[in-house]
């Protein structure tokens, strides 16, 4: 690791004031479990990190009756999943995010973190950058060895997968995340936060160097039906291989508006209009369930050694729409 | 004369018991102090440009701006400029700083120019290395050919296979090395060898054994990689004498620990199997590869256990790019069983075979254990279920999970290694113990005190151990499950001799001859009349004022222990065949090793093999990458280990008594780490009804076998 100035402001003005117009000047520091790992690996290696965790604007969680949740950005992953008014209004939430790596993880690792955290491509990882090239310019990915690159929005030059588990299902919750820069707040669906970038001097989400993310915002469920089905090797500290969050909108026994959300499958959270497609309009049933799987892979594409996960994330699908149902 | 035999089961009052590790609390609790933890007053940190190339010719090397940087205590040259580097992860210069940060930054200072190479980093294709290919000589037995045509049943289509696979020792290796003059050198390393390890570091160092003192408290791993000192450990005292004989410490980081301190050889297999209709085995054939770095690789017993009557073998060492292969626990043994019990299970398959009617069918082609394997078969059988649970091959139940039950044996040999202990007794009665061993997971220290305070028939705190240091009497080094049988040995005849020599001392106070007596319960007294005793100190006092040491040896007089073990083991898996993703139910591990020490310790290391070959049947890969040469996963993230939620319910069972024990101590640490892969695997193919043909058994590789076999399992 590469010495850096710490800092520790004690709020939001202090913070911005210490950030600086590249990810080399400075970068905020949360939970640390991701940004600490990369500085050590000599992937990044910014001259100040602004330790947020001082700023008590940035904590809390609570739960209004008309605009839904507000986790702040500080909120670990284990306060979000232990919070017994989340288990109640959202337990897909709370079962979600319990599943998150282990409890060192957890206890640790921030929802702003979990959002903002780099993708675990391990070309990008060793040093060839985000796009993962050669000394040429040449990805190493589809000639290399790709078992947990990216299936769907894989046309490059980005291949690897979006990390978070929590972004595919706060998408399918229709969440809005809350940043501050020099210029004041900015709110932005959580959606739209996500980008696949096309050069290496861009990021795979919309936080420009001076910003910090404050907040997210996740409407009520209301009569929703949610789930989140991931498929990891591993029980424990273990990336899944694939999962998906489901969202269904009943009426009467028919789902009168779906989102479906994959993650671990694409740079992005990668939602599938296929399978929402496949949803609509239909009562669920393993059929239903089977064909939205099969929709939601239909433009799915391998890159040599990743085949079997267009399988995986198939039936992460199927089995997420089942057990929303 | 003495007699040095173990005592019969009656007369043993901690052998054989289920006792606690003595050392247990301080481990637990951080008190254990491992040479990683040492830090010696002054001390540098080193690190270590590596090679980023997997095979290229040093053109240059510039330290000037290093040296010149703050806080850099020495830079130097290890190989130099024109040498032929051969696995990325090499070490070319080695810093030592006043910290961590200082090292690695000069480390990035240090300019090296490479003349890159082509390199070869994959062994699963023997056609495509060229020349590092090296073909060995093919073996034959009997009389294959005639055989095979002769048999009823051939079965062509084995392949199977794992990948290399690296130690990933938490501990990682290294050492702290410090001159306390420009003569004499004290090292704190991490190593299988504490007695061994000066006399390989003396000549490289030029400096004579005798005055490098090496002292180990606690190995935090080694599973047969920390034999040596290592390159990087003559280059830690090298740059501590550059430094001016300051302390130096040197342990790999992670990613480096991954990459160039151990690789367990691959090994694959193209199988042909040839037996009658009854299930008799009569003929094999393997052609086989592997490679174990830049040496080519070692070459798997096959078929392993069976000695199947007539065989033809062919084996290709494949050399590349990876760095140097080590002994892994038990080595070519779990490579070995996984290839012969995967041909054999499929054989059964094949026949529609109850697998273990067909293990039994065969079961004397093992040899003089096959009556223990008769045994340990049926006792592990029952304990999980084998014919309530076991089907025909491939699971025919609804839904996607998949259940199935696999076998496999394995054996290994565990004679103890050559060891020298001193045992001294006070006369107030307090009792040491030294020896110049270590603990490699045997529970070394609570094997020693068990034995001593056995024989002098006092309580586990009666006796004090001391090991971990080449100070004291030279012991083995702990490789090949050669430690217990060793240290058993020479320290029960140690203590035998310093318990008669009490005896000689007590005798005349209870008008009795020294062999009347016994010890026991804290007390020395006649056998024949208990009554007429005195206590453990009164008979110690009689030595007057001074000490006794005596010398314990292995070998020595009398045979108290031998060598040649089997185990069985048994698995219930199941398995999701829209997933591919395998779940361990149960894991039923049956194993002999003679005369047990503690019950406690020896079933821990068997738990410990079973977690680990989960995790190399199922997660464990060194990944490497063509293009770059380089490891993809020198991390514990993707370099994966199981964890507690994924090695299921372990099941053992130790043979004991009869038959077992008077055979004396046999190591423990290699037996159970050989069947995991193949038993795993075997029922995995028992669920799916398909061989997944190489380790570790991962959602793809499985997914792509349902693919292959066809039919509807691999689509949802």
């Amino acid at each position: 690791m590469r010495a850096f100035e710490y800092t520790s402001p004690e709020n939001v003005d202090q913070a911005l004031h210490l950030l600086g117009n590249t990810w080399e000047d400075a970068a905020p520091l949360a939970g640390g479990t991701d940004l600490l790992a990369l500085m050590k690996d000599d992937i990044v290696s910014p001259r100040r990190l602004v330790n947020i965790k001082e700023i008590g604007a940035l904590r809390g969680l609570s739960i209004d009756a008309k605009r839904g949740l507000r986790i702040g950005a500080l909120v670990t992953i284990q306060e979000l999943a232990d919070n017994p008014k989340v288990a109640h209004a959202y337990p897909v939430i709370a079962k979600t995010a319990n599943e998150i790596a282990g409890p060192q993880i957890r206890n640790m690792a921030t929802i702003g973190g979990n959002l903002c955290q780099r993708p675990r491509c391990w070309y990008y990882r060793s040093g060839h950058g985000l796009l993962a090239r050669d000394e040429k310019g040449q990805s190493l990915v589809p000639g290399g060895d790709n078992r947990y690159h990216a299936i769907l929005g894989n046309t490059g030059p980005a291949f690897f997968v979006s990390p978070s588990t929590l972004a595919p299902l706060f998408i399918a919750l229709r969440a809005v995340v809350r940043l501050v820069g020099p210029r004041g707040p900015r709110e932005i669906p959580l959606e739209k936060f996500y980008l696949i970038p096309k050069t290496e001097s861009e990021r795979e989400h919309d936080l420009k160097p001076n910003e910090i993310v404050t907040e997210v915002i996740i409407p009520l469920l209301g009569g929703a039906r949610a789930a989140t089905y991931e498929v990891r090797h591993k029980e424990a500290m273990e990336w899944p291989l694939a999962l998906a969050s489901v969202v269904l909108n009943m009426k009467g026994k028919t789902v009168s508006s779906a989102r479906v959300l994959l993650g671990h499958v694409a740079p992005v959270p990668w939602r599938s209009a296929e399978a929402e497609a496949a949803l609509v309009g239909n009562q669920i049933s393993e059929a239903v369930a089977r064909a939205a799987g099969e929709a939601a892979v239909a433009n799915a594409k391998s890159l040599g050694r990743n085949g079997y996960k267009i399988q995986v994330a198939r039936v992460a699908v199927k089995r997420a729409i089942l057990a929303a149902a | 004369m003495a007699e040095y035999k173990w005592p019969e089961a009656d007369k043993r009052a901690l052998i054989g018991k289920r006792i606690s590790r003595i050392d247990g609390p301080d481990k637990v609790s951080g008190r254990a102090k491992y040479s990683y933890d040492i830090k010696r007053p002054g001390v540098l940190y080193a690190r270590m440009l590596r090679s980023p190339h997997a095979h290229a010719k040093i053109v240059s090397i510039d330290i000037t701006a290093a040296e010149k940087m703050p806080g850099v205590k020495a830079v130097r040259i290890i190989q130099e400029v024109g040498k032929e580097i051969k696995w990325a992860g090499d070490d070319i210069v080695g810093v030592a700083a006043i910290d961590e940060a200082a090292a690695e930054d000069a480390v990035r200072a240090i300019k090296v120019q490479y003349e890159i190479l082509p390199h070869l980093v994959i062994d699963t294709d023997p056609q495509n290395a060229g020349d590092n290919a090296k073909p060995t000589a093919a073996v034959t037995q009997g009389d294959p050919a005639a055989n095979f045509a002769a048999a009823d049943v051939v079965s062509t289509e084995g392949f199977y296979g794992n990948h290399v696979i690296t130690h990933c020792c938490l501990e990682a290796h290294g050492m702290t090395t410090e001159w306390s003059d420009d003569k004499n050198l004290l090292v704190h390393p991490s190593t299988q060898n504490v007695s061994g390890t000066a006399a390989q570091m003396a000549t490289p160092l030029e400096t004579p054994a005798t005055n490098i003192r090496v002292h180990q408290d606690h190995i935090g791993g080694g599973f047969g990689s920390k034999f040596g000192p290592d390159s990087w450990g003559i280059e830690c005292a090298r740059i501590s004498k550059q430094a001016g004989g300051k302390p130096v410490k040197l342990f790999l980081e992670r990613a480096a620990e991954l990459m160039v301190a151990g690789a367990r050889p691959s090994s694959y297999a193209q199988v042909k199997v040839g037996a009658k209709k009854d299930g008799t085995l009569v003929a094999w054939d393997s052609v086989s590869w592997g490679t174990g770095g830049p040496g080519g690789g070692g070459s798997p017993p096959l078929p392993y256990v069976f000695n199947i009557p007539h065989q033809h073998k062919q084996h290709t060492a494949i050399a590349n790019n990876i760095g140097p292969a080590r002994a892994w626990r038990a080595p070519n043994h779990p490579q070995g069983c996984l290839i012969t019990m995967s041909a054999l299970e499929d054989m059964a398959a094949h026949l529609q075979m109850n697998a273990l009617d067909f293990f039994l069918k065969n079961i004397d082609l093992t040899g003089p254990r096959a009556q223990v394997y008769r045994d340990e078969l049926k006792i592990a059988a029952d304990l999980i279920g084998w014919q309530k649970h076991w089907h025909q091959r491939g699971d025919k139940t609804a839904g996607p999970i998949k259940r199935g039950l696999g076998l496999s044996i394995h054996t290994w040999g565990g004679a103890g290694h050559a060891s020298d202990c001193d045992i001294t007794i006070q006369p107030d009665g307090s009792v040491e113990l030294k020896m110049g061993t270590q603990d490699l997971g045997v529970g070394t220290r609570t094997a020693l005190a068990i034995v001593v305070a056995d024989t002098l028939g006092l309580p586990l705190t009666g006796v004090r151990i001391l090991i971990g240091d080449n100070s004291y009497p030279v012991s083995g080094p702990s490789g090949g499950s050669t430690t217990i049988g060793g240290i058993s040995a020479s320290s029960r005849r140690g203590a035998v001799d310093a318990r008669d020599l009490i005896f000689a001392k007590a005798a005349p106070a209870l008008e009795a001859k020294p062999e009347e007596l016994e010890a026991w319960g804290g007390m020395v007294r006649v056998k024949t009349d208990p009554s007429r005793s005195l206590t453990w100190a009164q008979a110690c006092a009689k030595l007057g004022g001074m000490p006794i040491t005596v010398r314990g040896k292995n070998p020595g007089p009398e045979k108290l222990n031998d060598q040649g073990v089997g185990g069985v083991q048994m698995a219930d898996v199941s398995v999701d065949v829209e997933t591919g993703i395998v779940k361990i139910n149960k894991i039923v591990a049956v194993q002999d090793c003679g005369l047990i020490i503690d019950l406690k310790t020896a079933e821990s290391q068997v738990y410990g093999a079973l977690i680990m070959g989960v995790t190399y049947a199922l997660y464990e890969e060194k990944i490497m990458d063509q293009q770059t040469g380089t490891m993809l996963n020198p991390n514990m993230e993707f370099y994966k280990l199981a964890g507690l939620g994924d090695i299921g319910e372990l099941v053992v069972h130790m043979m004991t008594g009869k038959g077992y024990d008077e055979r004396g101590p046999i190591g423990l640490g290699e037996p159970p780490t050989v069947s995991p892969g193949a038993v795993i695997s075997n029922a995995v193919a028992n669920a799916i009804g398909v061989r997944v043909p190489t380790l570790p058994l991962t959602p793809d590789q499985v997914l792509a076998a349902l693919e292959k076999k066809g039919g509807n399992h691999a689509r949802i």
